[in-house]
């Protein structure tokens, strides 16, 4: 039953990530995100780590999408027309590099086969929002307060950049 | 129960899709969605080992990596949208000011 889950919310991810990539609508890349984003807290739900599937669907899912479609919207950006109409040498070597990047992950996870680990039997305790909470708020105490600090320094710095009031040049 | 690689593997698998999408893809707003793949790839191979050693340490870390994410989206749209407002357009290879 599980391994069925986990095929489903793993084709379903895999193929959301590809259409991201290839839609040439950039609404349609964003709520295909949004798809994939939904599909990795499944998965998370499969581990057991009920905190972070709810936080992924809550702050991705929610907020950070939410601010992805809205500038889209702002912007009014225009479509890649012209993305996969005529063939570039370009395309050629992402290919390439593609290759090279996952055969050098897979490499690596196949060498340290005998060093991953079995499936652990307090798998089902470490992810609860109680255990997390535990956790969060003893020994990752000064991280969690540190974060508030960045994400103050984020908003006060994205109002700067976006508040500023530049001459608009004609050349582009 | 599936095993752990499983879980890596489809992570390798969408860490180079975003890999890909960063490479082809013109639009600012696509590259930087595509930059977010790779962020959520890392997340789950994160989560995965967390839970497979039943160590919570890893779920910490990929709860930061959420907010340091949220704190990114947040700086990279505005230098976005500054942008948008100096050239009138997303598309990395019309910004070229300082190409040679």
């Amino acid at each position: 039953m599980i391994v069925y889950l986990f095929m489903m919310l793993a084709v379903l991810a895999v193929g959301s990530a590809l259409a991201v990539v290839i839609n040439k609508n950039v609404i349609n890349s964003a709520l295909f995100l949004v798809l994939n984003l939904v599909s990795l807290a499944g998965l998370f739900l499969v581990l057991n780590a009920q905190f972070l599937a709810i936080i992924q669907v809550l702050v991705y899912a929610g907020a950070i999408m939410v601010l992805f479609l809205f500038v889209i919207m702002l912007l009014n950006v225009e479509n890649e027309e012209k993305l996969f109409d005529k063939f570039r040498v370009k395309y050629f070597l992402t290919f390439l590099l593609a290759i090279g990047v996952m055969g050098q992950i897979f490499y690596s996870i196949t060498g340290a086969a005998d060093m991953l680990p079995a499936i652990s039997e307090n798998m089902a305790y470490v992810g609860t929002v109680e255990a997390v909470g535990d956790v969060l708020y003893t020994k990752y105490l000064f991280p969690f307060e540190l974060t508030a600090i960045l994400l103050t320094a984020a908003i006060v710095g994205a109002l700067m950049i976006a508040q500023h009031k530049i001459k608009r040049t004609d050349e582009i | 129960m599936v095993g752990i690689d499983w879980f890596l593997g489809l992570s390798a698998v969408m860490f180079t899709i975003g890999v890909v999408g960063v490479l082809i893809r013109r639009n600012a707003i696509v590259i930087f969605m595509c930059a977010e793949l790779m962020l959520n790839a890392v997340n789950l191979s994160l989560v995965s080992f967390a839970s497979y050693y039943g160590n919570i340490s890893g779920q910490i870390l990929v709860f930061f990596a959420l907010a340091v994410a949220a704190a990114e989206a947040v700086v990279g749209l505005a230098i976005i949208i500054a942008i948008f407002r100096n050239n009138l357009t997303v598309d990395v290879s019309k910004i070229n000011l300082l190409r040679w």
